[in-house]
């Protein structure tokens, strides 16, 4: 037992490590994109170091308590991720479920400690971030309910190894329609360029990060990166076929990852109730219908 | 010549380990200086060129920030009227230590071409302590990258420790404060 909470825990570590190596990574693709010289592949590091090396105010406990709640949340989900098909702390506690109900903690810790500060932009980022999610989860929620239908099974584990056997697509191919929904589903949840209106930085200030500085936000760059480690990662698992050995789940996460990155930095930013009507517009629309042609005529590839 | 017998090491002080993370936390505060910038007055055009594929200040690890608390460095470009000069005192206590200062052009140095209007205080340093000081008017995108790295070398060397100077005499920073402005507080619906 204490031997999984280790291995859990050097997940976490890992996948902290991973994300912001390939965020700097990016930072340079981005750079190049834009013919710029872009900042050392290191760079996230730094600036993660920096913002725990300064002295930051506090706005009363909740503030303080958020931010560890919503980090110690993110851990926890992170313990659980498999990072191969035979690679995970808990087994048999891999369901898809635990991510979606544990990420929650993070979130909602994040929200109560943006609240605590008092600042209406805080207040705002969070409404807009809570409404996001709402409108990404539905879309995104029917073509996982689809796969679950499919495989029969809701763990993670088990999905990849129905994509891997012999005979089978991965889903991005099986369920062409369903993988394009879910990867902007994606792009809502890392809080990507078109759908980055919860952040905003020249609208709404940052939006939930308005009052933070030094070492709470030093902490929730960590709890980010460690967030779009568990995102990027289930999209991997759940779309693309997991991955067989270590090295695959690396190029299968810094791929998407890098192309989520690259859709971002060509696009504009929507307004908050232009982000819910897309999602309950087409992504639903092509969503059901996955799921009508999936479960209901048999069509799978 | 250097004996080869076992020597006790002495135990450093709990002053020399602070230096010692210190300058550990220095490298990492100088290498990601993160910018809100205060743009007042004509120098603002300036710093286009130095963000983008130009000059591309975030080689150097810094970038635009949203809000005070985020920020390293408070860019202020160009003139400050006393209105504006109240906002800037409230941005300056807002951000989180250590925090620097950096003033483009002339006219925080002595004025400019605003030296003699009434409504435009002359030197910044006698209201909040600067680090680097970016002369000309305006500055070209060299000058200002180059007094980015003057910054980062301040740090290196321990001379940029404005917010150290304000704490110390606060009591005279406040006094100039409120020759200037009367009052530094303002009580209007919008400040509380």
């Amino acid at each position: 037992m204490i031997l999984n909470i280790l291995i859990g825990i050097g997940i976490a570590f890992f996948g902290f490590v991973l994300q912001t190596s390939i965020g700097g990574i990016n930072r340079k693709i981005v750079g190049r994109l834009q013919k710029r010289h872009a900042p050392r592949w290191y760079q996230e590091f730094i600036d993660i170091f920096m913002l725990l090396s300064k002295r930051s105010v506090s706005h009363g406990w909740i503030f303080d308590f958020g931010v560890i709640m919503a980090l110690g949340g993110i851990i926890a989900t992170a313990m659980f991720m498999p990072l191969t098909a035979s690679f995970l702390a808990f087994e048999n506690y891999d369901n898809f479920f635990i991510f979606i109900y544990l990420l929650a903690v993070g979130m909602l810790g994040m929200a109560m400690s943006a609240s605590g500060s008092g600042n209406p932009w805080a207040s705002i980022g969070v409404m807009r971030a809570l409404t996001t999610m709402l409108a990404y989860e539905v879309p995104f929620l029917i073509v996982v309910m689809t796969i679950i239908n499919l495989t029969g099974n809701s763990s993670l584990t088990e999905i990849m190894l129905y994509q891997q056997a012999a005979g089978n697509n991965i889903f991005l191919i099986a369920l062409p329609l369903g993988g394009i929904v879910a990867f902007i589903a994606l792009l809502g949840m890392l809080g990507k360029k078109p759908f980055e209106t919860y952040i905003a930085p020249a609208e709404i200030a940052s939006g939930p990060m308005v009052e933070y500085g030094g070492k709470q936000l030093g902490m929730l760059f960590i709890l980010h990166e460690i967030s779009v480690f568990i995102e990027v990662s289930l999209f991997v698992h759940l779309f693309l076929g997991g991955a067989r050995n270590i090295f695959e789940f690396l190029i299968k996460y810094f791929i998407v990852y890098t192309l989520a990155n690259l859709i971002s930095n060509v696009n504009g930013r929507f307004k908050i109730d232009q982000v819910v009507k897309f999602f309950y517009k087409w992504p639903l629309l092509m969503a059901v219908t996955q799921a009508v042609i999936a479960i209901y005529f048999g069509w799978v590839i | 010549m250097l004996s080869t017998k076992y020597t006790v090491r002495e135990k450093l002080s709990k002053k020399e380990i602070d230096r010692k993370w210190w300058e550990v936390g220095d490298y990492f505060r100088r290498n990601s200086l993160w910018l809100l910038m205060y743009c007042t007055g004509c120098c603002a055009i300036e710093l286009p060129p130095s963000m983008t594929s130009a000059y591309d200040m975030e080689r150097l690890g810094m970038g635009p920030m949203a809000t005070p608390r985020q920020a390293d460095i408070l860019l202020v470009s160009g003139y400050l009227s006393l209105k504006t000069l109240r906002r800037l005192i409230y941005t300056y206590e807002q951000m989180s230590e250590p925090r620097y200062v950096i003033a483009l052009g002339s006219c925080p140095i002595n004025g400019g071409i605003y030296h003699d209007s009434h409504a435009v205080i002359n030197q910044l340093e006698q209201y909040i302590p600067v680090d680097t000081y970016v002369a000309g008017c305006m500055p070209n995108p060299e000058s200002v990258l180059n007094g980015f790295v003057d910054l980062m070398e301040g740090i290196k060397n321990k001379k940029a420790n404005g917010w150290k100077k304000y704490h110390k005499n606060n009591d005279w920073y406040k006094e100039n404060q409120l020759h200037a402005l009367g009052e530094v507080v303002i009580h209007d619906e919008f400040h509380q």
